[in-house]
């Protein structure tokens, strides 16, 4: 960008103002406008740069990386396990599905099979940060759009979704709850019973949603044919997730390439058909109510046993009464969290359906137990790379109802 | 799934492939000259119409070939990935040409790339650094870049000017432990994988 120079010219000083060019209106004239990095549209650190003509967009370019950590040069350099608060903090909307995703990644690279039980509670963490972050999305993208209503109930709901990540992991926002080979507890006591309730009082909420914004006129004044994504262009720039469904496409990798026991569960994948801000918001909606399908199918056939994979000795740390009593085992632990879970080498490349789309992890390893290179392949930053093309053409107004229907997180996108 | 008539196929067409050794989806090395025909291919005559992620490996200062670009294409047809391992012509000025024009979603995955190896695409609309500043002097990802980070001069002179301030390596100290693994207990004990700054030795210049 070229460097921009700033200059006082008193309003009431007519030919200053002319030699600076500011009141000519013959369309040659353009504005650059700046937005973000920090603006409560961009929900987070995401920075436009605009070329408005009047109030018409010509031209827009994201700046990104403001909250760019190196999150692929510290994975290099720690082992499995310990990166897995890290991704946490990458779409930090729904941390448990990072969790999940993260470990399943590394875990393909060892070919280790993981118990029943212990995918069923990946499958069902999974849909509670699914229903979690899209309350989120929905709420905020209201809020943008002028309704403040709808937010209070999303978020009313999310507290309570909240209290129950808190009991299952510890951590209200930062779960860190999985571990190569496992998750790092079993579901406590009678919780089940609690998810089981949240999901029936569920429902009156999203209606309450739905009754104060999908046959809002305001609304759809705002998010109707606004933000259209055909379907090619949602391929060729790489979307995914439910923006890449709201334009058409049924692509779920949940159905597509089913994992951790997705297959066994019946669930229906909303898709768009006009690919605008309405149709985002109108699939984000339908998926909150196959995810409570999901769950309670999840939980009507729960599997017992073990909720680690025994058999993974070198990889997944054993119980901890018998590290306090074994030498075996003590030896055991020792060397998992001191050299980390023992990978062979290879190259893995996976992803999960995450809320905000496909995250995906390449992992390269050269044995024992850092990766070489683990590269994060994250749908926000994907799905924000068509705001070049998606944004000219709309008013000034529209950039609030088009970035909050895109769902991203910023977090994520700079890794 | 990609089932073995379809590699055999593949590889029969394009001679320029070869077949890598792989666990999880079909990889290919692909001939550094041939790689957009490839991916053109894929995207106009196969059903790869989605390329899902794109980025490099640093093998190492020593290395033969020290950089590689690695791409993931998916079908919708096949419900299955493929991945395509191509090298980088120079170890200096690691240059290969750009799939952009192919693939639009390529644009922000190369600038990432470059941004974080150096990795030079051609015919690329807008080459330039995407999470880094443009005046970034280093390229993060690569193996000699320090965990830490290197002192590097403030992207802004109006703040330089006042405050002189500039973007300091983070202090390691305390930073992730690993062990490594072999030699006598002594020498495996874990620690930080950075050392070039603790309570020893100063902050490096």
């Amino acid at each position: 960008m070229s460097p921009t120079t700033t200059k006082e010219i008193s309003i009431g000083d007519v030919a200053a103002r002319e030699a600076a060019g500011i009141n000519q209106m013959d369309g040659e004239d353009r504005m650059a406008l700046n937005v973000g990095p920090s603006h409560p549209t961009t929900h987070g650190v995401l920075r436009l740069i605009l070329e408005l003509n009047g109030d018409l967009i010509e031209k827009c370019e994201p700046v990104l990386g403001y909250l760019h950590r190196g999150d692929e040069k510290i994975a290099e350099n720690m082992t499995y396990n310990q990166f897995v608060p890290y991704t946490d903090r990458l779409d930090y909307l729904s941390p448990l599905a990072n969790n999940v995703a993260y470990a399943i990644s590394v875990e393909k690279l060892t070919g280790l099979e993981l118990p029943e039980r212990c995918q069923a509670i990946r499958v069902l963490v999974c849909e509670l940060a699914r229903i979690s972050s899209h309350l989120l999305g929905m709420g905020v993208f209201g809020m943008d759009a002028g309704a403040w209503t709808p937010f209070m109930y999303t978020f009313t709901e999310r507290e309570k979704l909240y209290t129950l990540f808190e009991e299952l992991t510890g951590a209200r926002f930062t779960t860190s709850y999985t571990r190569i080979g496992g998750v790092a507890r079993d579901i406590p006591e009678g919780w089940l019973d609690r998810v089981s309730k949240f999901c029936d009082e569920l429902p009156f909420a999203t209606d309450e949603v739905e009754k104060l914004l999908t046959r809002n006129r305001i609304f759809l004044d705002r998010t109707e044919g606004i933000g259209q994504i055909t379907k090619e262009d949602a391929l060729a720039y790489g979307l995914t997730g439910p923006n890449l469904r709201a334009s058409g496409i049924d692509l779920d990798l949940r159905k597509d390439k089913p994992y951790s026991g997705y297959e066994k569960y019946d669930f229906d994948v909303p898709i768009g058909t006009r690919g605008d801000c309405y149709d985002r918001y109108l699939v984000r909606i339908e998926e909150v109510r196959q995810s409570i399908r999901i769950i309670k199918q999840v939980i009507a056939d729960f599997p017992s046993g073990a909720w680690y994979a025994e058999d993974a000795k070198k990889i997944f740390a054993p119980p901890k009464e018998k590290i306090l009593s074994s030498m075996e085992e003590l030896i055991q632990n020792f060397m998992i969290v001191t050299e980390g879970p023992q990978i062979p080498s290879g190259e893995v490349y996976f992803e999960a359906e995450n809320p905000k789309g496909a995250l995906g992890f390449y992992i390269v390893s050269k044995g024992g137990g850092v990766p070489y290179r683990m590269k994060i392949r994250a749908p926000s930053f994907c799905n924000l790379s068509i705001l070049e093309k998606l944004v000219p053409g709309h008013q000034l107004s529209d950039i609030t109802v088009i970035l909050g229907s895109l769902d991203f997180v910023m977090g994520e996108c700079d890794r | 799934m990609i089932d073995q008539d379809f590699i055999d196929e593949l590889l029969v067409k394009h001679e320029y492939l070869s077949l890598v050794s792989h666990e999880d989806c079909l990889t290919l090395s692909c001939n550094r000259d041939h790689w957009l025909n490839f991916a053109s291919y894929l995207s106009l005559e196969e059903t790869f119409d989605l390329l899902v992620d794109l980025t490099a490996i640093d093998h190492g200062e020593d290395a033969e070939v020290r950089f590689s670009v690695v791409c993931h294409y998916y079908s919708r047809v096949h419900h299955d990935y493929i991945r395509v391992h191509v090298e980088c012509a120079s170890n200096e000025n690691p240059e290969i040409l750009s799939i952009s024009s192919v693939y639009p979603s390529a644009d922000w995955h190369e600038r990432e790339t470059f941004d974080m190896f150096g990795i030079r695409f051609t015919n690329h609309p807008n080459m330039k650094r995407i999470l880094m500043w443009d005046e970034y002097p280093y390229f993060p990802l690569r193996k000699e870049f320090p965990l830490a980070g290197i002192d590097t001069p403030l992207p802004a002179p109006d703040v330089v000017e006042v405050t002189d301030a500039s973007v300091e390596p983070a202090p390691m100290m305390g930073g992730p432990f690993v062990s490594s693994g072999s030699g006598p207990m002594s020498d495996s004990e874990p620690r930080a994988k950075d050392e070039s700054w603790t309570e020893k030795s100063e902050k490096p210049v």
